[in-house]
């Protein structure tokens, strides 16, 4: 591979902005709305699920919802495959 | 009944300001009786982008608190018919702008005027969510470039929950993209973000494209709204955006660079 070739085949910085975005864009949004502390929630819960499952910061999706005069809290934890009852 | 549009964007120095001088004035010139207001309270600015500092006397608090009454407290535009500021007032005190007193204020504006224009200032407080509050429709003021668009995400979300409009439920605010400060040569390169990575991401209709250009420092130097040049680019794309707000078709220009000598010598 050439010196040339190196810097083209380098994404672009634009490109990466983009996906750099698309992706803090969509975690924000997804807690938008909700009480101040629904981050903070968010951050906690992972802590407690992680002392029982190994899971990644993007596995555990939280949401509020509101349904007429109730406000529904919903908790969406995607587990990796193994994760049965090892121990 | 007048129209209320909030300029406004969540970071600053992105072009809120220009954008709220030149889109006023653009609103004038096509003949609707038009205001602009300064909600950057402690950092008064729009006056010397519109050319009138040495003319204010009251500003938007002395009105809201009954220290003047509007007509002592607007500033008739001198080039433009239709057209009144109403500045924003120097005290430091940001609890100066309350939501009963801006209502107020807006509402009786709304007796004499068909489109108020409130310049937002930057951030997502007091003096930024009052700008927004009263708002029919918001123009998302964008640079192309990492942080200006997060924030204007944040910004499109508070619009469309802690409006007026949205706290009574009723149809929600328009909101549209300007993005501004645009180098079509720098997003051929892959160094910036172009108009469709900033669209695809936000999902707002896009209002217009002002590119990047030295007429908008010729203008602001002269106290000018860089809409009256008519011959500069960025003018011209102010004057293509209003004229999209007010229903007409147009294409977007100065979206691809012009090319210089060099540029054309070689094509490329
Ligand atoms: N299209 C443009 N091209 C070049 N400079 C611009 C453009 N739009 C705004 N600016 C410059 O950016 C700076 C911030 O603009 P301003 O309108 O005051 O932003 P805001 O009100 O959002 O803080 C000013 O110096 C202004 O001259
Ligand atoms: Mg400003």
């Amino acid at each position: 591979m050439s010196f040339l070739d190196y810097f083209r085949q380098k994404k672009s910085t634009a490109a990466v902005a983009k996906e750099r975005l698309q992706i803090i864009v969509a975690r924000e949004r997804a807690t938008r709305g909700g009480p101040d502390y629904l981050p903070q929630l968010q951050e906690e819960l992972l802590l407690v699920i992680r002392k029982y499952v190994h899971v990644d910061p993007d596995a555990v999706k939280i949401q509020l919802d509101k349904e007429g005069d109730c406000e529904i809290l919903e908790l969406n934890v995607t587990l990796p495959e193994s994760s049965g009852r090892a121990s | 009944m007048a129209r209320i549009i909030v300029v406004t964007s969540g970071k600053g120095g992105v072009g809120k300001t220009t954008t709220s001088a030149a889109f006023a004035t653009g609103l004038a010139l096509a003949g609707h009786k038009t205001v602009v207001i300064d909600f950057d309270v402690g950092l008064r600015n729009l006056d010397l982008i519109m050319g009138c500092e040495r003319r204010v006397v009251y500003d938007f608090v002395n009105v809201i608190n009954g220290e003047a009454n509007l007509n002592q407290a607007l500033i008739k535009d001198k080039r433009v018919d239709n057209l009144c500021i109403l500045p924003a007032s120097q005290t430091r005190d940001k609890e100066a702008l309350t939501q009963e007193g801006v209502g107020r204020v807006l509402e009786e504006l709304a007796k004499d005027f068909d489109y108020i224009v409130c310049d937002s200032p930057a951030g997502i407080e007091r003096g930024a969510l009052m700008a927004a509050y009263y708002a029919d429709d918001a123009i998302v003021v964008t640079n192309p470039e990492v942080s200006s668009v997060r924030d204007s995400d944040r910004i499109i979300g508070i619009l469309s929950s802690k409006t007026r409009r949205a706290e009574r439920g009723e149809e929600p605010v328009t909101v549209k993209l300007l993005i501004t400060r645009y180098a079509p040569g720098r997003v051929q390169k892959g160094e910036m973000l172009s108009v469709n990575d900033v669209q695809e991401i936000l999902a707002i209709d896009l209002l217009g494209v002002i590119p990047e250009s030295k007429a908008v420092l010729q203008a602001s130097n002269q106290g000018q709204p860089v809409i009256l040049d008519t011959a500069s680019d960025a003018g011209q794309a102010y004057q293509d955006a209003v004229a999209r707000y007010l229903g007409e078709e147009r294409p977007h220009r100065f979206l691809t660079e012009k090319k210089g000598f060099l540029g054309r010598l070689f094509g490329s």
